[in-house]
């Protein structure tokens, strides 16, 4: 579904990712993980299109998308959850999710799809219409999440879902992002919290410093002496 | 598609009664020539601060060099109705769009650049046009254009105004003026929602142009000279100034922020050397107490009035 092939970014002289190569197969979890700076939100910003890549190719549905603007992207089903959250602070919630079916037109779809939101994230339908920048930072989580699905996404992007939260609300998202991949959304995961991510993931990518260092399933990774030893904790 | 709804003609109604009472004012000779020329400069005043407001309030892009438009809708309309003698009409209408035209041709490449690094670009930008506008011959250079004829009066420029107030107002309800607010909220965001950010912030940026061009165009013709001196940077800062005091994102903020000050400097004008340390003295008070402004991004309401009589309690 999305095949990323000798992808190099630069942050002006920086070279931040230096030739990464992934694939993500329809229906799966991917897992990125990795320590601070080693490029994992480079990667999927620049997939998603907030970022330009310097040479390399993203094939997404057979069809070259790098350098495509983000906003085209969102269009052809791909759609990130970028990190620190970002809703819109001073609309409610039931306003920022209405945003994410902003570029819809079946009414229809969007209501049922609104309903199935509210299921899946209980707590922002009992706070419809609270002003979302005074929820807690795991509603805001939910919210961005919740915010993305209403765009309908094949492929979902979600950077750093556990950041700053209390690890039982870790323990709760990263459920939801399994049901969310049960129903059918193919999912790309950044994740520091290298434990967790792996318990979900199909698939892993270990990046270090710019490059992938090491990837198999999600189970092989967990297994490994080097993974267990530099992210694991032992 | 209901385009006036029963708010806005009540509204309209409240605009036309006031045109009415100011109008008879000014022919019964209450209003003197004196404020009558204040009261023009408040329209105006409006419409450059209701136009910023579209771009630094709605859209959230920091823009301060919002007198290089207005001078390129003066000398536009100036050189259409006094060189090219067409009627001011056209000289309203070609010196909008020229300033929009530049506005987008600016926004372009400048609105890439966000916050402080768009601030310094359009202040640079405002300059610019100034500096070139006092190169060019053909409008009389450093001595400026004179002898523009006086075609603005109070009834064309209230009602020019209340266009432009309505047209913005409308802007903000409409989906184009809402993407502008996603913008304002969060870009990252908003990009990520698919809205295309550039297009959006662009437009704004343009339409503010645009009907800054129009109120430099109403002002070259009101005071007979269009000159380079009367669009420096000051008079930039000094339309921010109204948005800011009235409130970054409240059209009604905007509007009694440019009434406000325009009314306290013509009010202060016998006592020049306190107009100043007054002025700056209302600006710091008011930062102190109240940093969102007037109304905040609020407009003025009846709940409004309601909430303040209760806090009053």
């Amino acid at each position: 579904m999305l095949k990323v092939t000798d992808l190099n970014c630069y942050y002006g002289a920086i070279h931040a990712i230096k030739g990464i190569s992934l694939e993500v197969s329809e229906g799966e979890i991917v897992a990125l993980i990795g320590s601070n700076g080693a490029g994992k939100s480079t990667t999927l910003r620049t997939i998603s299109g907030l970022m330009k890549p310097k040479t390399g190719v993203i094939n997404y549905d057979g069809e070259d998308i790098s350098g495509i603007p983000a906003h085209k992207i969102v269009g052809k089903g791909l759609v990130q959850v970028p990190e620190g959250r970002h809703v819109f602070a001073n609309l409610t919630v039931l306003e920022n999710l209405e945003l994410g079916a902003y570029l819809r037109k079946d009414k229809e779809g969007v209501a049922r799809d609104l309903r199935d939101v509210f299921d899946k994230f209980p707590r922002l339908a009992e706070r419809k219409n609270q002003i979302s920048g005074t929820l807690s930072g795991g509603e805001q989580q939910m919210l961005a999440m919740g915010r993305a699905l209403m765009s309908k996404p094949k492929l979902l992007l979600l950077d750093e879902p556990s950041m700053g939260l209390a690890p039982l609300l870790v323990r709760e998202i990263f459920d939801i992002i399994k049901e969310i991949n049960q129903d059918g959304t193919t999912v790309l995961l950044v994740e520091q919290n290298a434990n967790m991510a792996l318990s979900i993931a199909d698939k892993a990518y270990v990046l270090e410093t710019g490059r992938i260092t090491l990837s198999g399933t999600a189970k092989e990774l967990a297994a490994s002496d080097e993974v267990r030893k530099a992210y694991l904790g032992g | 598609m209901n385009v006036v709804h029963k708010q806005d003609l009540k509204i309209f109604i409240a605009c036309a009664v006031l045109y009415a009472v100011i109008q008879g004012l000014i022919c019964l000779e209450i209003i003197d020539p004196f404020w009558e020329l204040n009261i023009v400069m408040i329209c105006i005043n409006i419409i450059l601060a209701v136009s910023l407001n579209l771009i630094n309030g709605y859209t959230g892009q920091f823009s301060i060099g919002h007198a290089g438009f207005m001078a390129v809708g003066a000398y536009m309309g100036a050189v259409v109705t006094m060189m090219w003698e067409y009627p001011f009409a056209l000289g309203i209408v070609l010196a909008t769009v020229a300033a929009g035209v530049l506005g987008a041709l600016i926004g372009l490449p400048t609105l890439r650049l966000n916050g402080d690094y768009l601030c310094i670009a359009t202040l640079g930008l405002g300059e610019i046009i100034r500096i070139c506008i006092l190169n060019i011959e053909y409008v009389g250079g450093a001595s400026g254009l004179m002898g523009i004829p006086r075609e603005t009066t109070f009834t064309n420029v209230f009602w020019i105004m209340i266009v432009i107030v309505f047209f913005i107002k409308n802007f903000k309800n409409s989906a184009y003026g809402r993407c502008c607010l996603a913008i304002r909220e969060n870009e990252i965001a908003a990009d990520t929602m698919g809205i295309n950010t550039t297009k959006y912030k662009v437009m704004a940026f343009t339409l503010g142009a645009a009907f800054a061009g129009t109120a430099g165009c109403m002002f070259s013709h009101y005071f007979f000279i269009a000159h380079p001196a009367s669009f420096t940077f000051m008079r930039s800062f000094d339309v921010l100034t109204m948005v800011v005091l009235g409130g970054l994102g409240s059209m009604t903020g905007s509007i009694v922020g440019a009434m406000l000050l325009t009314f306290l400097s013509a009010a202060l004008s016998d006592f020049p050397e306190w107009r100043m340390i007054i002025y700056s003295i209302t600006m710091i008070v008011l930062m102190l107490y109240r940093p969102q402004g007037l109304f905040g991004n609020e407009e003025l309401s009846k709940e409004m009035f309601g909430r303040l009589l209760g806090k009053g309690k």
